[in-house]
């Protein structure tokens, strides 16, 4: 598939099984949001799954990553739990963000993963700031931001390209153009619908990538991700995708043709994988199933921690507003010199 | 106010906030700051100045125009282990960066369950005076105070100027800082230590007979207005906020359990005030110890007019203070 990775057969299907991970985890959520399980928002990535999967790969754990609402995905395959997440849907504390984001605040310290961001282009200059610090404490980690094509109309996205290309600043911008911001198709809320174009323009290297395949994204991230550590300079990939679901769990999909989802559905990151390694037999039906059942009992344990998670006591609902107190430093008043 | 027994210094307000600036440079390397025009430009209202040519501009670092961009990039650098110092030129433009402070400084400890905390500091000039017209003049320090995960400093004194900076910076949390354009040239005394903790309200004159809280820019003229009406035999205590948020309930409280009346004096329109808050407190939370029902005296409701008697017109003035105070104390006489 693609001559500039180095592949190997075990790595192929970790790629195919964290993928499929997604993908049933995702499946299972929408069922349960049906059942009212999970509330709240839930905006589903079925279909992008080879974006998150071939990003984190190319991956150190040090790197910062920034992530949108749509990032259940990522959290994944990132290596959040799919327990900890889970039990973030069901509201719990023992999910990631102790219950208090839902699916749109998915949030790990220990794995740098720094949400989990609900406000279109609001990450981009997190990412930016992250970067900046990484490159000021002069640590090798990179920032990592993923966003949708709609966050390039938002002024954010404009003012982060310019200031990681003026400050040179390590971090690789991850573009999940899915054609779709909300219902409003790319052409009809962009002059240049080239995104990658207008990267280019801020002066950055900058690549459209088929983001429907897992191999050539992982292969454009690593070649992205030793630029940006070696040159110390941003970098930009468009990953051209697909979302086979609706927006959110509130929409009609009346913005695009049937037909249209089913031509995007035919070559799906998971099954264009699992195809390719059948045909190179690389991969059985029985591995396949094996796979497929190791995930679905994941998903068991992983429904069994967040419907054993507690809620957190209404107590507590106002900790960490702020940090707990710290040590104050010598006034006046303490000197006794203030009326 | 009792007189201070540690040594002080003359400097004016802008000079107090820069030393507050290089304390903050010189205390940690982490430290940075980063706004339009604070390094080769020496700050639009020369907060800065020198600095830039003794830091260098990895410390000192001019943005482009770009406030939800640079704001944001402050934020994600406190995230990821700096302690930046980030000056929004004036409160005016602070409103390009409100997603950025409203969304993303303000929810993400909370909302992350307590793993994230934001240690920037974000500095603004802020208020009316200077005959900069209706998209130059506001004071939105009460936006910012409804905003929980927010801290908001409102230094009104040269010390407060000195010091609130290095307090800030060392919290944990966001704190924003609202710098009054009318106090900048202001000759006053510096200390070598703070007034207090940042977040506490300080007495500035003690007194018996009404309370007049308030902050920032409207501090100089209620004191004004207190020596004015000592000579009326109205002995004002005056509170000076300080903090906006948190509020120090405490001192508040205190102070009109103390006098039995109180008046808020803000430079804030007086709809949906910080004013209105205070007065709601009082209420809640004193009723029963007041003579008389709690004033505010507030900028009038509209946008703040270029000619200086218009504008003048619309700020809370010192005769009005005064005028309050003697109506509310003759009330009940």
């Amino acid at each position: 598939m693609n001559d500039k990775l180095h592949l190997d057969k075990a790595h192929l299907l970790e790629q195919l099984k964290q993928m499929l991970r997604i993908r049933l985890f995702e499946e299972k959520c929408a069922e349960l949001y049906a059942q009212e399980k999970i509330r709240g928002f839930l905006h589903l990535y079925i279909g992008e799954e080879a974006v998150a999967v071939g990003v984190m790969a190319a991956l150190s754990p040090e790197d910062n990553i920034v992530a949108t609402y749509r990032e259940h995905g990522h959290a994944l395959a990132r290596g959040l739990s799919m327990q900890s997440v889970m039990a973030e849907m069901y509201g719990r504390t023992n999910g990631c963000s102790k219950g208090r984001g839902g699916s749109m605040h998915l949030f790990d310290k220990k794995q740098h993963f720094y949400g989990g961001n609900a406000i279109v282009g609001g990450g981009l200059p997190l990412a930016t700031g992250l970067a900046m610090a990484n490159k000021q404490l002069k640590k090798s980690a990179i920032a990592v931001c993923f966003f949708g094509e709609g966050a390039v109309a938002e002024g954010e996205f404009h003012e982060a390209m310019n200031l990681a290309v003026l400050w040179q600043l390590p971090i690789l911008f991850i573009c999940e153009n899915n054609g779709y911001a909300m219902g409003t198709a790319l052409a009809l809320s962009e002059s240049e619908t080239n995104i990658a174009k207008k990267a280019q323009s801020y002066g950055m290297p900058a690549w459209q990538v088929d983001g429907m395949n897992v191999v050539n994204v992982e292969a454009a991230t690593t070649k992205a991700v030793q630029y940006v550590r070696s040159h110390q300079q941003p970098y930009f990939l468009e990953c051209q995708t697909y979302r086979f679901r609706g927006h959110s769990s509130f929409d009609g999909q009346l913005y695009r043709d049937k037909a249209e989802i089913e031509q995007w559905k035919k070559h799906g990151p998971v099954k264009q994988l699992k195809h390719w390694l059948i045909q190179n037999h690389q991969l059985s039906d029985n591995d396949f199933n094996r796979i497929e059942s190791q995930i679905k009992q994941e998903i068991i344990e992983a429904i069994n921690f967040a419907e054993q998670g507690q809620w957190e006591p209404v107590e507590d609902l106002c900790k960490d507003v702020y940090s707990p107190a710290t040590p104050k430093i010598n006034t006046k008043a303490e000197q006794g010199g203030l009326a | 106010m009792k007189v201070q027994t540690n040594s002080s210094e003359k400097m004016t307000y802008r000079e107090a906030l820069r030393a507050g600036i290089e304390q903050c440079l010189n205390n940690d390397e982490r430290t940075f700051l980063m706004g339009e025009d604070v390094g080769r430009y020496g700050g639009c209202y020369g907060v800065s100045k020198g600095l830039f040519e003794h830091y260098g501009a990895e410390r000192i670092i001019d943005t482009p125009l770009c406030e939800s961009g640079f704001v944001g990039v402050g934020i994600g650098a406190a995230l990821g282990g700096m302690r930046p110092i980030v000056e929004v030129m004036t409160v005016n433009f602070s409103l390009l960066a409100m997603d950025q402070i409203v969304n993303s400084a303000a929810t993400l400890r909370h909302m992350s369950g307590g793993q994230l905390n934001v240690p920037v500091v974000i500095r603004m000039a802020c208020g009316a005076g200077l005959q900069l017209a209706a998209q130059h003049s506001h004071s939105w320090e009460n936006l910012y105070a409804h905003i929980p995960g927010l801290k908001v400093l409102s230094p009104a004194t040269h010390n407060d100027a000195r010091y609130m900076l290095s307090q800030a910076i060392q919290d944990p949390d966001p704190v924003l800082i609202f710098e009054h354009v009318m106090l900048l040239n202001n000759q006053g005394e510096v200390f070598n230590a703070p007034d207090a903790d940042m977040e506490k309200a300080v007495v500035r004159k003690q007194g018996t007979d009404i309370t007049l809280i308030t902050y920032g820019g409207s501090l100089p003229k209620v004191l004004m207005a207190a020596c004015a009406l000592e000579a009326l035999n109205i002995n004002v205590e005056v509170v000076d906020l300080r903090c906006l948020r948190p509020l120090d309930n405490h001192t508040i409280l205190a102070s009109v359990k103390k006098t039995h009346r109180a008046i808020i004096i803000d430079e804030g329109w007086k709809t949906g005030s910080l004013a209105g808050e205070i007065s709601a407190i009082i209420m809640e939370q004193a009723f029963w110890y007041l003579d008389a029902p709690v004033q505010r005296v507030c900028t009038q409701e509209v946008p703040i007019p270029y000619p200086s008697h218009l504008e003048q017109a619309a700020l809370p003035q010192v005769e009005q203070i005064i005028r309050c105070a003697t109506i509310l104390f003759a009330g009940e006489q």
